[in-house]
């Protein structure tokens, strides 16, 4: 005779623990790291965007007379070929698994990685030379604010690709691995939707 | 040597590459658009920085779909709905930013 | 040169800065108060250190609880740090109120020193007292509540405690070296522009503030996704308890409301280290958009101070009327409705700013509107006691006292939200008296509520009764005695942070005010002696059976001290209140089936580096002594990036063996526990064991 038991409120069942979820509960702490990061950019936008006021420029330097288009054309071409570089490496992760191919896509990420770093560099080094410094005037101090900060980003970058090819070239493509590359795909291709944000408001919307 | 590839991997693989490709060319096009636009100059200014501003806000979501596989099936609805409520807070918050300093701005002129 | 060598070593720091050494140079009561301040810091850290000495604790305080990733054992750290600043907070708020009782004949304090107090009780209160208070209780509580063994991320809930913790120092450090910044807790520029304060003052806010707000963006992350991916098998959304809700809700508002804090603390960070223009009066920095960054964090603060103590609320309310929570579905509803409009009506708090009545008509429109699913909190929780069979336990005289006096606090608040009459009343103590309405009786009497209410579950026995009878008593006649003269005085016109005035009209109320201080001082003594006490007392009031108030959530299913593992075995849940319908049908204490071993991550040093080197950074910052920052910083990014490539070295396992017979033995002392009705709830017959009285109707 089967008799049913109805369980009331709460039974204690052993072995049940939650350890095969660690990859997607590691990934989801991130994804709201990331949205907390959104926010800190997007009020550095929308700080940048209300200091384009003839004020703000204290007559200084405007947005017109410092940017132009080539430089922030290749930086843009830089970031935006690393994100797809990228997206070929979690490729290759998912399917090919050759540690040789992962190694090689994540390697001319980080090349383009520290192309778009230098050029950046460049740029600032060149503005600082003519005096566009951010303690000349509120909205100098709001583009130092944001672009740097969004260079920081990519620095980070960087050097976590850095760390990861050593961890891969020790250990090779094991799981723990595997999950801290997703992690960083994340972080890199956010890295370039931040960009676009910053191409179009700061460099097309201030040369426009 | 790598693992051979069965049929289905080997069509989920060239289905997420078509992915990648898309999305790379999709960007590059939202890119080159507006560079040219400012570069030419041939709308007014503040027709530009419309187009600017929307192919920029889709451009985004092209990343939000094809680099981060961020779409509408089941499994990434809880990324969805976190980008979506991310989104909406961050617009709510520089919109009544951008509103209340310019109107500050306004009111000092 | 020897000056140059002493300023690459010891930055800006001078003879001028000891500030226990003020009272030598300038005596006289108010710098005799200031130095007397930095001995008593000095002096408490020495007793500590030689008491731990003495007693032999430093090997367990390192071991079972600095380097613990236990958040039942992190909440207890972050508990006992607001209460350490607690006490500093409040006697600078009684200070206050002294002073402004003789305000007239201009008190006994300079301008400066006032101007500190009240930007230090501020900071520490919000940052330091209430932030910790809840976190600690979250911590404690909302793993236990879902039924899971741990947070998602047990090392970083240790990084975030150690991050708070050295916030927290560097308020302490600038009572001994240095002033603390004179511009309130909101520091707005221009005031707070090197250019009017070139000290280290709002340097010292500025770190505290940052590194305490990394910390706590960093603990919602923790629980959101511990809430989102932690809960037990059969705990749907709709069963999780009221608290957790409220957990959850705070948690999201941490993650999207702590940014702005940092964005507009780093900016002005950049005003004052590097010269930047973002808030400055020239060269086009915009001042007004500090105040628009920093309430936007501030606003949803706000309710991030309070929804926690709603959640206990909820919990003791239902728990003390013996009844399920009325309307619980309603609650929850309105919990993430308020958290969602909390980001939509931060420009209340700078109405008067120059923005035109359009914009000010749609934020106070707004600011109304929230005030409504609050109101439909009130009435639920007036509904659940309707008809209950209510027991006047402490926790519940704090809610029923919250429930009269947040009201009325809340109705000045929707008077506020009407910008003609913020024109009149803004910056004047009718304001000061709205927000401490709220924090003190919504947000301390919740958390104090919750503190008497779980205490037992955390150490094993209860707190002592009578005392917290009075500490409640003190606490409410004192809030009313010294806060509801501030409408009055607000009304009639005087600013706030004024450490004089000159119409007499308004002395006898901040006379009565200060009598209320003094009730708040004995609130604040009664509870040191309830501690005392119920430490004294505590084989008359063990709980053994983990249930002493008969309640409804998982938590209290559970040995008082709750084990590290927390369950021997993870639960199903298949109602919502499972422990009371559980115990409805008589399974109250069921033995599991099977047991399994129990992994368990292992201790971590990251948060005790990070509170000293996080401590070390902002001394280093603030004194510009760049070797020092600049060390910190390499050694916290070390120990991080160590932990990451290391990964967790000693996780713990927990053999089946072993749990199954500490269980066993708890279910053998249980059944020999006699189970006791709610009318000797006080008794110290009371053991945990709740009697089967209200059975079926409890189990509804």
């Amino acid at each position: 005779m089967n008799i049913v038991v109805r369980p009331h409120g709460l039974t204690w069942v052993a072995g049940h623990d939650h350890d095969h979820d660690r990859v997607a509960t590691t990934l989801s702490g991130f994804w709201l790291f990331m949205m907390s990061d959104l926010i800190i950019f997007g009020l550095m936008f929308a700080t940048y965007v209300t200091m384009l006021t003839p004020e703000s420029f204290a007559g200084g330097p405007t947005p017109k007379e410092l940017f132009e288009l080539p430089g922030a054309a290749m930086e843009t071409a830089a970031l935006l070929t690393s994100t797809f570089t990228f997206g070929m490496a979690s490729l290759a992760i998912k399917y090919d698994r050759r540690l040789s191919k992962v190694m090689l896509w994540l390697l001319v990420t980080l090349a383009l990685g520290v192309v778009f770093l230098a050029l950046e560099a460049r740029e600032f080094t060149y503005m600082l030379a003519e005096g566009a410094v951010p303690q000349r005037s509120g909205f100098l101090s709001a583009f130092f604010g944001l672009v740097p900060l969004h260079g920081a980003h990519v620095t980070a970058g960087v050097i976590w690709l850095v760390m990861m090819l050593i961890q891969l070239n020790r250990t090779g493509l094991t799981g723990p691995a595997s999950s801290r590359i997703a992690r960083l795909a994340l972080f890199w291709h956010f890295l370039d939707l931040i960009w676009v944000g910053i191409f179009s408001v700061v460099y097309l919307g201030g040369i426009a | 040597m790598p693992a051979p590839k069965t049929r289905s991997r080997e069509q989920a693989y060239r289905h997420d590459l078509r992915g990648y490709l898309t999305g790379f060319f999709l960007a590059a096009l939202l890119t080159i658009t507006p560079f040219a636009l400012v570069a030419s100059g041939t709308f007014s200014t503040s027709a530009t920085l419309w187009v600017i501003g929307v192919l920029g806000l889709v451009q985004i979501v092209v990343h939000v779909r094809y680099f981060l596989h961020v779409d509408l099936s089941r499994q990434r609805r809880e990324e969805l709905y976190l980008m979506l409520f991310s989104a909406a807070l961050v617009t709510l918050m520089i919109a009544g930013m951008l509103w209340m300093l310019f109107n500050q701005h306004a009111r000092m002129m | 040169m020897s000056h140059g060598f002493w300023s690459l070593v010891f930055g800006r720091v001078d003879v001028e800065s000891l500030d226990f050494l003020k009272a030598f140079f300038h005596p006289g009561l108010n710098d005799i108060i200031l130095s007397g301040a930095a001995w008593v810091v000095i002096f408490g850290a020495a007793v500590a250190a030689a008491l731990l000495t003495r007693f032999r604790l430093w090997g367990p305080m390192w071991s079972k609880w600095l380097i613990s990733v236990d958040h039942k054992r992190i909440g207890v750290m972050y508990i006992v740090l607001a209460l350490i600043m607690l006490v500093r907070g409040a006697l600078e708020g009684v200070v206050m109120r002294a002073q402004q009782s003789d305000g007239l004949h201009g008190g006994f304090l300079s301008a400066d020193h006032f101007a500190q107090l009240f930007s230090t009780h501020g900071t520490i209160m919000i940052f330091f007292m209430a932030m910790p208070f809840l976190t600690g209780l979250i911590n404690i509580v909302v793993p236990l509540q879902i039924g899971a063994r741990d947070v998602s991320f047990p090392m970083l809930n240790s990084l975030s405690l150690g991050l708070t913790v050295s916030g927290a120092m560097l308020v302490m450090i600038s009572l001994v070296i240095g002033d603390f910044s004179t511009g309130g807790w909101s520091a707005y520029p221009p005031y707070t522009e090197p250019n009017f304060q070139p000290g280290v003052g709002p340097d010292y806010w500025i770190w505290a503030v940052t590194l305490a707000g990394l910390g706590s963006t960093l603990t919602g992350i923790n629980f959101v996704v511990t809430i989102f991916r932690e809960r037990a098998p059969g705990m749907s959304f709709l069963r999780m308890p009221i608290f957790t809700w409220n957990a959850l809700c705070t948690s999201l508002l941490l993650v999207f409301a702590m940014p702005p804090l940092t964005v507009a603390a780093l900016m002005l960070a950049a005003d004052r280290y590097l010269g930047f223009h973002f808030f400055t009066n020239a060269l086009g920095g915009n001042m007004m958009n500090y105040a628009n960054l920093f309430w936007q964090f501030g606003h949803p603060e706000v309710y991030i101070l309070v929804l926690p103590s709603f959640g206990i609320y909820g919990e003791v309310i239902s728990t003390y009327s013996g009844k399920r929570l009325y309307g619980y579905v309603t609650l929850v509803i309105a919990t993430m409705a308020i958290g969602f409009l909390s980001f939509g009506v931060w420009l209340h708090h700078f109405f008067t700013m120059g923005q035109d009545a359009d914009v000010n008509a749609i934020f106070g429109i707004a600011t109304m509107v929230i005030g409504i699913p609050t109101g439909v909190k009130v009435y639920d929780w007036m509904a659940t006691m309707f008809r209950g069979r209510i027991r006047f336990s402490v926790p519940m005289v704090y809610a029923l006292a919250f429930m009269v006096l947040f009201v009325l606090g809340g109705l000045t608040g929707i008077l506020l939200a009407n910008p003609p009459v913020d024109f009149q009343v803004h910056n004047t103590l009718f304001l000061v008296a709205h927000f401490h309405n709220m924090l003190i009786p919504g947000t301390l009497f919740g958390l104090f509520a919750g503190y008497t209410y779980w205490f037992p579950k955390v150490f094993g026995f209860r707190l002592n009764d009578r005392w917290g009878y009075i500490a409640a008593f003190n606490w409410i006649v004192g809030f009313v005695l010294s806060f509801m003269p501030l409408y009055v005085v607000g009304l009639m016109g005087m600013t706030r942070r004024a450490v004089s005035y000159t119409n007499p009209a308004f002395e006898p109320w901040l006379h009565v005010a200060g009598v209320g201080a003094i009730f708040i001082t004995a609130a604040l003594v009664s509870m040191c002696v309830q501690l005392y006490v119920s430490i004294r007392d505590r084989e008359l009031t063990r709980d053994i059976g983990g249930d002493p108030w008969d309640a409804r959530t998982l938590e209290w299913a559970t040995p008082s001290p709750v084990p590290a593992y927390n369950f021997p075995v993870i639960p199903h849940i298949h109602a919502l209140d499972a422990f009371a319908v559980a115990k409805g049908a008589g399974l109250g204490y069921q033995e599991p089936v099977s047991y399994s071993d129990i992994h368990l991550p292992g201790d971590t040093y990251i948060g005790v580096i990070t509170a000293v080197f996080g401590t070390a950074l902002g001394v280093g910052l603030v004194w510009y002594m760049w070797w020092l920052a600049w060390l910190a910083f390499a050694v916290i990014a070390v120990s991080l990036i160590a932990r990451a490539v290391l990964g967790d070295r000693h996780p713990v396992t927990i053999p089946a063996a072993e749990i199954k017979r500490k269980y066993r033995a708890w279910l053998e002392v249980v059944r020999a526990t006699a189970p006791v009705t709610r009318a000797l709830e006080w008794d110290y017959r009371n053991h945990g064991v709740a009697a089967a009285e209200y059975t079926k109707e409890a189990a509804e």
